[in-house]
């Protein structure tokens, strides 16, 4: 797929402050479709794993009830700038995207 | 040499290939919704969606803070920010009171994650923000109420 993930990390006094946006519909199965009348299939994000040094420092299970176009931000320590992480996700649909950001 | 019986055959056994390799497609999101608390996350009340999650529903009051709005003017789009300063957290939860499906995200810290997790939920209705946080093997739980004008689910 193409590029979905846009991460930001930043080191500061030893606790790393990461930032991601991911483009995806979210959509919670609920939503029904104007026109037809017909509900719209669920299609949402179930797991984003970001690693640092193949350490997962965050596993974030999610819902249908996580907005659109999700954000999510968390701290760790033990990063530096320099470092890489690997962030990745998977959907219901089985489909799925990974990148690598450094810290700055 | 019946050649049409030839490619009869052919034909079909791609088409068994194709097959094979749908059903395989198939099963890899079986085995994502493996490690995915499927249970927790079609639970329909809070108390349902703690037990399957985290093996128990009962929480103290913890010191955890929310930072959320107090009215959310957009139900689809709701900020949330969980934090506290309690030590040896493994598990943050957050769930919506009154969600058809209460439990909207959770999140394992691995070593070294920090007790911080900010979000954006979506709201169906007025309903509490609850943040659910299992330190040591105990749960604790805080909650805010947040006003939503327009709901985020149905549309």
């Amino acid at each position: 797929m193409a590029k979905t993930i846009k991460v930001r990390a930043r080191a500061k006094d030893g606790v790393v402050t990461v930032k991601m946006l991911i483009s995806h519909p979210m959509e919670s199965g609920r939503r029904k479709n104007k026109k037809t009348g017909k509900l719209i299939p669920a299609h949402f994000i179930q797991e984003v794993v970001t690693e640092h040094n193949g350490n997962k420092v965050l596993v974030a299970n999610w819902s249908g009830a996580i907005s659109k176009n999700p954000y999510l931000s968390f701290k760790f320590k033990g990063g530096a700038a320099g470092d890489s992480l690997k962030i990745s996700w998977v959907d219901n649909q089985g489909k799925s995207d990974s990148t690598t950001a450094k810290i700055k | 040499m019946n050649t049409k019986r030839r490619l009869f055959l052919k034909g079909s056994m791609a088409a068994g290939a194709a097959g094979v390799a749908m059903s395989a497609g198939l099963l890899t999101p079986g085995m994502v919704l493996a490690a995915w608390n499927e249970g927790a996350f079609k639970a329909k009340s809070v108390d349902e969606a703690l037990s399957a999650l985290m093996g128990s529903s009962s929480t103290e009051a913890g010191k955890i803070k929310i930072k959320a709005p107090d009215i959310a003017e957009n139900g689809a789009v709701v900020p949330v920010t969980v934090s506290t300063d309690m030590g040896g957290v493994d598990t943050i939860a957050i769930l919506a009171s009154n969600n058809p499906t209460p439990l909207t995200s959770s999140y394992e810290l691995g070593e070294g994650a920090l007790p911080y997790v900010s979000t954006r939920i979506k709201m169906g209705k007025t309903g509490k923000v609850i943040a659910v946080v299992k330190s040591g093997g105990k749960l604790y739980s805080a909650s805010k109420e947040v006003k939503v004008t327009i709901g985020g689910c149905g549309g």
